[in-house]
């Protein structure tokens, strides 16, 4: 079985990768199939285990002779269900209210530890450095050494002026003129030397997979031959 | 000559990176490993755990990132069970779960470790934000049973393991936004310490997390996984594919200046 397993996927790796000579019949049916087999297991793990443990289970639980509060389920998926009403465009209406229970839930949740999270303990990180600098200018805590004191500055202030410069640039209530024009194209520097540190993850993320699937193809593909 | 060079089919450059995969892959070649510090924090603060203590693994990421995620998860789980770290795995991402529960056992067994008492696997549940704040109250509350359907307290290891009050620390390796939704919400919430291994697509968003401390460490791509793996004295595959991962980059810089200065010499001759 393992060995239809490894010849499977060494085809469909291949089907893949054919897609660098040209678009091919091979590669639309490994693609499609890729893209089935992910929603088909995606749609019945959450039935397994969202679905039944927590909805249909104490629902049924009732009927067998289980607490009565297993009714309560009810609510949540009656509100559940409205979401199917979108099927018909009568009903469509209803589906308000699930999107406005989930909505709301989902800000009430996030909005004050996303805050705190983003923005707080980020403003906190960007100008945290400036104290330990003056910890230690002002001998409170055992002295650093100079080169890294030196360092320590410096990436102070650096990312001190990325902060303000990144967020002059996003800042679009006042024209982009004179110095605040200038300000704003620091800021764009900054955010190509992001973008160039993401792209240059990401090429490495990207070569990481082929190794991966070269790595098979010769020793788990080839090597189960020979 | 400048023009054709500009022209290149691009099928040639693919089969250049094909040869450099290939080649160092049949012809191994050793290149050093430097531990970067985010890297060797995250392994401090792992042996630094007494014995007896428990994290927390979680696999959210699907087959499409294993060749990044798989030799981390696997390094970081050698390191719980040789230094008797108990490993509480789960995943909040569907497509991963049957993924986490193979990698675990597979460790497992190399390290002799035993279900139930070194190690469980929960498996998915699905409203992210509600599992993270759930299992800070009760983890048996969101998964009443395991992933193989045993009733939770019935296992030995999680009788003692009932939030994140006894979780040292939740590693989360993601290949999405899954790590930010850790820091927001067990965090902030619940001051529960995490690290994490991502990829290489969002290493950059998880800077700003570890200046601030709310991240303990992080592994970063194939190079983070490398990293651990000297850390923990184990080379595998991580190691193995770094350095070919060396090769592939140094002939995209090759290609990348050629392309540079094909381009600007032939704007020279047009001008």
């Amino acid at each position: 079985m393992e060995f239809l397993g490894i010849w499977i996927a060494a085809f469909l790796t291949l089907c893949i990768y054919s897609f660098l000579y040209k678009d091919n019949p091979f590669y639309r049916f490994a693609e499609y199939l890729f893209v089935g087999m992910s929603v088909g297991y995606g749609i019945v793990l959450q039935y397994h285990q969202g679905f039944i443990p927590f909805a249909w289970q104490p629902f049924s639980e009732v009927f067998t002779g289980g607490s009565l509060l297993g009714l309560i389920k009810l609510i949540p998926i009656g509100i559940g269900l409205l979401f199917f009403s979108g099927l018909s465009s009568r009903h469509t209406w209803l589906i308000r209210f699930p999107s406005a229970i989930l909505i709301g839930v989902g800000c009430g949740l996030a909005i004050p530890n996303v805050l705190r999270a983003n923005i707080f303990e980020q403003t906190r990180g960007t100008v945290e450095p400036f104290s330990v600098i003056h910890s230690n200018v002002a001998g409170l805590v055992e002295p650093i050494p100079s080169f890294e004191f030196y360092g320590l500055i410096f990436g102070a202030v650096l990312m001190v002026i990325g902060v303000i410069c990144t967020l002059t640039y996003f800042f679009f209530s006042v024209e982009h003129r004179g110095p605040v024009k200038w300000v704003s194209k620091i800021g764009i520097a900054f955010l190509m030397i992001g973008f160039g540190s993401a792209f240059g993850n990401t090429v490495m993320g990207r070569v990481a997979l082929l190794i991966q699937r070269v790595d098979f193809l010769l020793n788990d593909w080839i090597g189960s031959i020979f | 000559m400048l023009t054709k060079l500009v022209n290149m089919d691009r099928r040639i450059v693919f089969i250049l990176v094909a040869l450099a995969v290939i080649i160092p892959m049949v012809f191994p070649i050793s290149l050093p490993v430097s531990i970067s510090k985010p890297t060797q924090d995250l392994y401090d603060y792992i042996d630094g755990l007494e014995a007896g203590s428990a994290i927390m693994l979680v696999f959210d990421y699907g087959p499409s990132s294993l060749a990044e995620l798989n030799p981390m998860a696997k390094a970081i789980l050698k390191q719980c069970f040789e230094r008797d770290v108990k490993v509480v795995g789960l995943t909040l991402y569907a497509v991963g779960t049957t993924m986490g529960s193979d990698l675990m056992k597979g460790v497992a067994e190399e390290k002799n470790a035993v279900y139930g008492e070194d190690y469980v696997y929960l498996g998915f549940r699905p409203g992210t934000e509600l599992v993270i704040l759930g299992m800070g109250d009760s983890i048996a509350s969101i998964y009443e049973n395991d992933y193989y359907e045993t009733p939770l307290l019935e296992l030995p290891m999680m009788q003692n393991i009932r939030n994140y009050d006894q979780i040292e620390l939740v590693v989360d390796l993601a290949s999405g936004n899954l790590t930010e939704y850790w820091i927001t919400f067990a965090n902030v919430q619940f001051n529960q310490k995490i690290g994490a291994g991502v990829t290489g697509v969002i290493i950059s968003q998880m800077y700003p997390y570890l200046q601030t401390g709310q991240l303990v460490g992080l592994i970063s791509g194939i190079a983070g996984a490398a990293e651990y793996e000297r850390l923990i004295d184990d080379p595998a595959k991580g190691v193995l594919w770094i350095n070919i991962e060396s090769f592939v980059h140094l002939l995209i810089v090759v290609l990348v200046v050629i392309g540079n200065i094909a381009f600007f010499i032939r704007r020279g001759q047009e001008e």
